[in-house]
């Protein structure tokens, strides 16, 4: 059973999170001492794998699961490349490539990066952004050659960092790659190209984000019912009501549509106009969610959320640094934008009405 | 805790497309027989007897409910499907939209049988039309304030009082009516009112329009002067209307029509960009596009909740809240957006008329049904905050 596989990935992934995780224990942390046991218990149970096929060395586990198993990472707002390791996984099973057992990343990680492919089969070009870089070992890449895409499968160290870092903090590299030999390199498969990679990695960031927002609301609920002021729980005022409420409406349009999103890949046969739709859609709206649930939660929390001690900002920072990854939401918008004009007023509804 | 904020991904079944196929031809014929034009949503008779029955004929009023009361034992998922083709086509659908939406349902689960009978089949041939006495003068938000009085007397009940801004009391048949028959307990300061069928033909009765601004009639003040309302009229428990008024709240608030009710101009503002907008019009259409389908996604998924017999009560209030802030927000965006265009696009003046059609009724968006206040206070409620 398909809801039995996703109860017992989500149960897995949450009891690991919840021993190895804890956003509290490691926002203590100053030595990162918490990320070795934590990869180990996570590649014991093949969580990070789980996207390639078991004949490739990976877990075989559906899209729905590895979707289900994003959904928590993102409700502990997972400091660790284990989405990133997800999605550079499926992306060399598309080209049937074997994957390593390593932290992994993907590139490129913004819709303007392009790395090439050159006539002897090195790679050029420079990718921004790639979250995790300094923590992986390998990169999974999208790369050209003239009209044709590849898929190829790089040692991170074989190519050039930054140093920078996202607004959480998390690692986010600039990546060159200066004719650099790949290990593995094969075609893409037909009609995949730049878009497709970026809508599913999309997706991901959708689901993560709305897990985070999950999260926030919880805090933000339980801290309200908690924190007298004025005499009573700062709950029971109807403007931290009213806000709690608009939180709650965030979160929910942030889990409605990123669900449906990765419902609809997990269905589909290609990534067609209503996969665009969806996953677009998805990284446009949970991408607003997390900015307006964001300002909520903090304006709750008042000055202790705003405090390094507190763990709120591990869920708003990473959130809204998510944004920024495989397309923004102004980025995404003015593509969906343009696919929308250019079908026209007529079938604007029927697209709509379609999923 | 964040229980009520799964929105299961619920995809409309096949027979939903044999049946939008169905719809769309159905008012095509309709706008092509000149029965409304659907680029002037503020212009026609809202109140199209003739047109109403036609839709009962097609067996698309009722569809839910029993056949043995004239219904058509079809699933939500279908009834959906009907509810947005006639919404973005802007059909006039106010004579059974409301008996359709919310009157049939208490009648039948609180009408006595031969009062299901009489009334039930008459509503699924389109042929009654229903209005909701709710706000009084002096309680609107606050329902259980209400004043308006049911006195006992033999056989029935004597009302006194009024009700206010109800919508279609100029034309309706009957009226869902909250009327008190005790007064508020101590403890329980929402007791002692009771839901009435009333028929809006009997005598006792006055209907006073009340012109809204945009200069047309739309709301009512309805006066009872000892009207008389039988027994068999009562719907469900005497005192315990509070009891029976938070079910329906997802019926009516979880609906296609609670964020497409200015759609027409999102439509006329992607007419008027053409095919190939230029960077800022892609960009906040591609926002408003988004939005739109976030928000159809999880009104489908509360139907697919009403399918299988829950009531999301909490669901449905967030769909409201976050469906009738967009739509008011929509002329505004749509304004920004189209305000660098030529002047002379082929549909400068249809946009026009529209955004300010939209903009006139955009205030009460928030306000009919529950207001935005309201919808967030049992949102917070379903919290754990209250």
């Amino acid at each position: 059973m398909a809801d039995d596989g996703k109860r017992i990935v989500t149960e897995t992934a949450a009891r690991i999170l919840a021993d190895l995780a804890d956003p509290q224990t490691i926002n203590k942390s100053t030595d990162g001492a918490w990320k070795d046991p934590l990869w180990h218990a996570l590649s014991d149970a093949g969580l990070p794998l789980a996207w390639i096929p078991e004949r490739l060395g990976g877990s075989g586990a559906s899209l729905a699961e590895g979707f289900a198993i994003l959904g928590v990472a993102g409700r502990f707002a997972l400091a660790v490349p284990l989405a990133e390791t997800l999605c550079a996984g499926w992306l060399l099973a598309r080209a049937g490539i074997e994957a390593p057992a390593t932290p992994m990343t993907l590139a490129p990680a913004r819709p303007y990066d392009r790395i090439s492919v050159d006539a002897d089969g090195r790679l050029s070009g420079r990718a921004i952004g790639v979250p995790f870089a300094r923590d992986s070992q390998h990169i999974a890449m999208l790369a050209d050659r003239g009209r044709a895409h590849l898929i190829a499968l790089v040692e991170t160290r074989d190519c050039r960092l930054s140093e920078s870092r996202n607004l959480a903090g998390d690692a986010a590299n600039v990546v060159t790659f200066e004719r650099v030999k790949p290990l593995r390199i094969a075609p893409a498969p037909n009609g995949f190209d730049l878009t497709s990679l970026l809508l599913m990695a999309s997706t991901v960031r959708s689901v993560e984000t709305a897990g985070a927002l999950e999260a926030i609301l919880s805090l933000s609920v339980a801290y309200a019912n908690e924190r007298v002021a004025f005499e009573r729980p700062i709950g029971k005022f109807q403007a931290v009501q009213q806000n709690l409420a608009r939180l709650a409406g965030e979160v929910a349009a942030a889990l409605a549509v990123a669900g449906s999103a990765a419902d609809t890949i997990a269905q589909a046969d290609a990534f067609d106009e209503a996969v665009f739709l969806e996953a677009a859609s998805a990284k446009i709206r949970t991408a607003e969610a997390a900015a307006e649930g964001s300002a909520i939660a903090h304006q709750v929390f008042g000055a202790i959320g705003f405090t390094q001690e507190h763990v709120l900002h591990r869920f708003t920072l990473r959130m809204l640094s998510w944004r920024d990854d495989f397309g923004s939401e102004s980025y995404w918008a003015a593509e969906l934008g343009k696919r929308v004009a250019c079908r026209g007023a007529d079938e604007f509804w029927p697209l709509v009405a379609s999923r | 805790m964040t229980a009520h904020l799964y929105f299961d991904p619920i995809r409309l079944p096949p027979e939903c497309d044999t049946l939008r196929a169905e719809v769309r031809a159905f008012l095509a014929d309709e706008i092509a027989a000149g029965t409304f034009d659907p680029h002037q949503p503020g212009d026609g008779d809202a109140y199209n007897r003739g047109f109403s029955r036609r839709v009962g004929a097609k067996g698309w009023i009722g569809m839910t409910w029993p056949k043995r009361y004239g219904g058509h034992e079809r699933s939500q998922l279908e009834r959906y499907v009907v509810t947005e083709e006639f919404r973005v086509a802007n059909a006039p659908s106010h004579l059974h939209f409301v008996a359709d939406r919310q009157s049939g349902p208490i009648l039948l689960k609180y009408a006595p049988e031969h009062i299901k009978n009489d009334i039930l089949p008459r509503i699924c041939r389109g042929e009654l039309c229903f209005s909701i006495g709710m706000s009084e003068p002096g309680s609107g938000s606050d329902l259980f304030a209400a004043k308006t009085k049911a006195g006992k007397t033999a056989g029935g009940w004597r009302i006194n009082g009024s009700k206010i801004w109800t919508t279609s009391a100029q034309i309706a048949d009957y009226m869902l009516a909250l009327f008190r028959t005790s007064p508020p307990t101590r403890e329980n300061r929402r007791h002692g009112l009771t839901q009435f069928l009333v028929d809006m033909k009997a005598p006792g009765i006055k209907v006073n329009p009340i012109y809204q601004m945009t200069g047309k009639p739309g709301f009512n003040e309805v006066v009872f002067d000892d009207a008389f309302v039988p027994d068999d009229h009562v719907m469900g428990e005497i005192d315990g209307a509070w009891k029976q008024a938070i079910s329906e709240l997802a019926y009516e608030r979880s609906g296609p029509e609670r964020f497409l009710d200015t759609f027409y101009v999102l439509l006329e503002l992607i007419r008027a960009l053409g095919p190939e907008p230029d960077l800022r019009g892609a960009e906040g259409l591609g926002r408003l596009v988004a939005q739109l389908h976030t928000l159809r996604r999880m009104s489908v998924s509360v139907a697919g909740m009403l399918q299988v017999g829950k009531e999301p009560v909490v669901e449905g209030s967030i769909v409201k809240d976050l469906g009738t802030v967009w739509e008011q927000k929509l002329p505004g965006r749509v304004r920004d957006l189209a305000a660098f265009l030529e002047p002379e696009i082929m549909n400068r003046a249809t946009l026009e008329d529209q955004l300010a059609f939209a903009t006139t009724i955009a205030p009460k968006l928030t306000i009919q049904g529950g207001t935005t206040e309201i919808l967030r206070g049992i949102i917070a409620r379903g919290l754990g905050l209250r």
